[in-house]
């Protein structure tokens, strides 16, 4: 259905009629979870169970995962959406324009938006949020992918231009993150004025969240007239609240033991989706042993990620041997290139010059899974002769010893952005991956004209970069979405910690 | 009196000040950077170094000390690194949850206290006497985030009768509502505190059920009710109320994790999530109210204590002189 909706996108009254054709908003319907098709209410209060409360309201000032769970295509929109399934369509963008050098995007804006405020969008608008991610002092997580913005036009009300300085072939995709904010707006960090289908109702800090129902709304309105966020420090509280109908969703399961109290239980529904959340086992590939890429493939080969991740998820998870999840459009299986096999692991090892193994410290996050992973790889690489060394830090000291400093030799992290293999391509990266070719290749994927031309040289990193163990990809997480079976309706992949509420349905 | 309550008072401002110190150094002296939090993987050293100039880390530490204090006299506790949002009005919401659960939590713990710790120590020698002593022993080992876990799986998950967690949106404005959110917690923490003050009420009723006074008193014809109403109680209550100043405290203090186990938007959660980000304005800003609220209790419960003992009062008086 999304790419039917894709096609139908350029014209705002062929949209309205295909999403109510459809059912449901376009993005989530086709991936949303629940069974129940049938009459539902219209004006319910849809209950959402979350760990991740925002630090604020304003995702260039540090609001954080939270803010984006709960405001992204809620609250805010972009001129793209990045839908459940991983596509990129049309949003507060009607149509755009590529002029033929590549550099210069023109969009035209959607009419009849409107501000949660009253005012109509404009191109002012648009030229504001865009400055607002790029600015000095923002905090946003995606500043850097904005680096080459020249310069931002609005010949008229309804048209952007921006020109970049280097081609660019992710911007669209990249600008499904920026939120379109009343250039008027003021205290973003406790208020909001945005486009979405939702406008704020209280945040009520340590606590709740609500969002209550937009009428000017452009598009279609939500199957839902309010929905409250309700945040949670302890994951056995939040299945609690879940237990005794306090919340009748959580977006994002993370306490394995958990399950097993939902699956088989007819008034819960267990949903399996695709997260983009990677656990690294990643090498300081700067530095001996691990500057040697037949070190790290004798690593990768010594653990069995297999056993590994039946313990920590049980059934649930992925391997996938590379930093490219499948929902990244240059997915491939990797897992066999650097496949479980103590005999290879050894072999390796004398190759590089260690057949008697060695000794490496291993810095170690202090939250889960770290540290129980953490014992397994020094369980596993003692068949190998390599003894671990696991040295426990705080985030805080990770992000100062490791990130900041590189001073370590292997650490754990997760990584839990999509399309983020493009970090190998960046030498000064803190694993210090350097290879002219990919850095090479990664340049010229975003330079690339089409999107078939990226993936091919994307699929070309990832193999390189998994021939040469850059890091050793344990697993991927499981994306566990938990609903009471009366709703339908939800995202299930959560992509980028992205919820969108609007589909959501509650049976009458 | 007045003089006592002028030295009492400037006693407080004093501590007050040197707590502000001590809060402010040793937060200090904590290994680790308050800058990172406010970043993801990805950023940049520029980004890095402009975060930490925002939040002011790149100063002198005198100089972000002084500025702390002035705005502490201001009644300004300044704003969060990662929120950037006051802390004051966070505070002031918290409290909305925390000050309740403790008030309740310690007039529950009280009024089961008493009767209690009367009857553990008046029959004593008694076999439910020595179980309601027992009892109480067996309370004090037992950790208040278990008792929570406990109550919440009989009354939320089996008997689904209260909430397992969680405080209304609107906080107070519908009051049945809200106290329905407290009631699992104020049992779990009256419990925990009514263990330890039934054994400090047993013995202070021991040591007057074994004084020469009350003996006295029922000699000339009292009847022992009268006896204990008139002196008995005030001389039992004396040493119990310096110990429920001090009880009163680690409660508001304690609160962090039987706001934990049910969800509760208190400040022990706040000041949790302050801690790990490193967010120095925020566990100043608690600490410093947290100290100011211990020192204000001890201050009342001094007060009360020489109201109801005139030995103290007449101790007064002469130091006053």
């Amino acid at each position: 259905m999304n790419r039917k909706t894709t096609s139908l996108i350029g014209a705002a009254a062929a949209l309205a009629l295909a999403l109510t054709a459809c059912g449901g908003t376009g993005s989530t319907s086709s991936g949303g979870g629940g069974a129940t098709a049938g009459a539902y209410d219209k004006d319910a209060t849809i209950q959402i169970g979350s760990l991740y409360e925002p630090q604020n309201l304003d995702n260039t000032e540090g609001g954080g995962q939270g803010v984006t769970e709960a405001f992204n295509g809620n609250v805010y929109e972009g001129l793209f959406r990045l839908t459940d399934d991983g596509k990129v369509d049309n949003l507060l963008a009607q149509d755009y324009k590529v002029g033929s050098d590549g550099l210069t995007y023109t969009f035209t804006l959607r009419d009849g938006v409107k501000f949660h405020s009253g005012k109509a969008l404009t191109s002012a608008d648009v030229k504001y949020s865009i400055e607002k991610v790029i600015a000095p002092d923002s905090q946003s997580a995606r500043k850097s992918s904005f680096a080459g913005i020249k310069k931002i036009e609005t010949p008229d009300d309804h048209t952007v231009t921006v020109t970049l300085a280097t081609k660019s072939i992710s911007f669209v995709y990249n600008l499904s993150y920026v939120w379109i904010i009343n250039d008027q707006a003021k205290s973003l960090t406790t208020s909001e004025d945005g486009t979405g289908p939702y406008k704020l109702g209280t945040w009520k800090r340590g606590s709740t969240l609500s969002l209550d129902r937009f009428a000017g709304y452009w598009g279609t309105a939500p199957t839902n007239k309010q929905v409250v966020f309700h945040y949670f420090t302890d994951a056995t509280a939040l299945n609690n609240a879940l237990l005794t109908d306090a919340v009748d969703v959580v977006t994002s399961e993370q306490s394995p033991d958990a399950l097993a109290q939902f699956n088989g239980n007819q008034n819960y529904k267990v949903n399996n989706g695709h997260s983009t959340t990677k656990l690294l086992l990643a090498f300081n590939d700067r530095k001996a042993p691990f500057d040697k890429p037949l070190v790290r493939k004798a690593i990768t080969s010594a653990i069995d990620n297999k056993k590994l991740l039946d313990s920590i998820w049980g059934e649930y998870g992925t391997l996938i041997g590379s930093m490219v999840p499948p929902t990244d459009p240059w997915y491939e299986d990797l897992t066999k290139v650097n496949p479980y096999d103590l005999t290879l692991a050894k072999k390796e090892l004398t190759d590089a010059g260690y057949p008697n193994g060695f000794e490496f410290t291993l810095d170690t996050p202090n939250y889960d899974p770290h540290p129980t992973a953490a014992t397994f790889i020094k369980s596993e690489l003692a068949k190998v002769g390599v003894t671990v060394k696991i040295n426990i830090i705080t985030a805080d000291q990770w992000y100062t010893k490791v990130y900041k400093n590189r001073d370590f030799a292997a650490t754990m992290q997760e990584h839990v952005n999509d399309r983020d293999v493009v970090w190998y391509g960046d030498p000064d990266f803190y694993w210090g991956y350097d290879n002219p070719q990919v850095t090479d290749w990664v340049k010229q994927a975003e330079e690339s004209d089409t999107a078939d031309q990226q993936t091919a040289l994307l699929k070309k990193v990832n193999e390189q970069i998994a021939a040469d163990a850059a890091s050793d990809w344990l697993y991927l997480y499981p994306q566990i979405v938990v609903a009471s079976s009366s709703l339908s309706g939800y995202p299930l992949n959560g992509l980028n910690s992205q919820f969108y509420a609007y589909g959501i349905k509650k049976s009458a | 009196m007045t003089a006592y309550l002028l030295r009492r008072t400037a006693f407080l401002v004093v501590s007050l000040l040197l707590a502000a110190a001590v809060l402010f150094l040793l937060l200090r002296l904590l290994p680790g950077d308050p800058a990172n939090s406010l970043l993801s993987v990805g950023a940049t050293p520029d980004q890095i170094e402009a975060a930490r100039h925002q939040i002011g880390t790149d100063r002198p530490l005198p100089e972000q000390f002084v500025s702390w204090l002035g705005q502490l006299a201001t009644f300004d506790l300044g704003e969060s690194f990662v929120s950037t949002l006051p802390v004051g009005p966070e505070i002031a919401t918290r409290l909305v949850v925390t000050v309740p659960l403790t008030l309740l939590s310690f007039v529950l713990a009280v009024v089961v206290a008493v009767p209690v710790g009367f009857v553990a120590a008046h029959k004593a020698n008694t076999w439910y006497g020595s179980i309601l002593s027992g009892v109480s022993q067996l309370g004090i080992a037992v950790p208040v985030f278990w008792v929570g876990m406990l109550l919440i799986t009989v009354f939320s998950l089996s008997l689904r009768v209260l909430p397992a967690g969680g405080f209304p949106q609107d906080d107070w404005a519908d009051p049945a509502k809200a106290l329905t959110s407290l009631t699992l917690p104020v049992i779990t923490v009256a419990l925990v505190m009514s263990a330890s003050l039934i054994r400090y009420v047993r013995s202070a009723t021991l040591d007057v059920l074994g004084s020469d006074y009350l003996r006295t008193s029922r000699a000339l014809g009292s009847s022992f009710a009268r006896a204990m109403w008139r002196h008995g109680l005030r001389n039992a209550v004396v040493p119990v109320i310096s110990i429920l100043g001090i009880e009163l405290a680690s409660t508001f203090l304690g609160a962090v994790v039987v706001e934990s186990v049910f969800a509760l938007p208190g400040l022990g959660g706040m000041l949790v999530k302050g801690l790990a980000q490193h967010d120095y304005p925020v566990i100043q800003g608690i600490l410093f109210v947290s100290t100011l609220v211990v020192l204000v209790i001890g201050f009342v419960a001094d007060l009360v204590q020489r109201l109801i003992d005139p030995r103290l009062r007449h101790s007064l008086a002469r130091d006053a002189r």
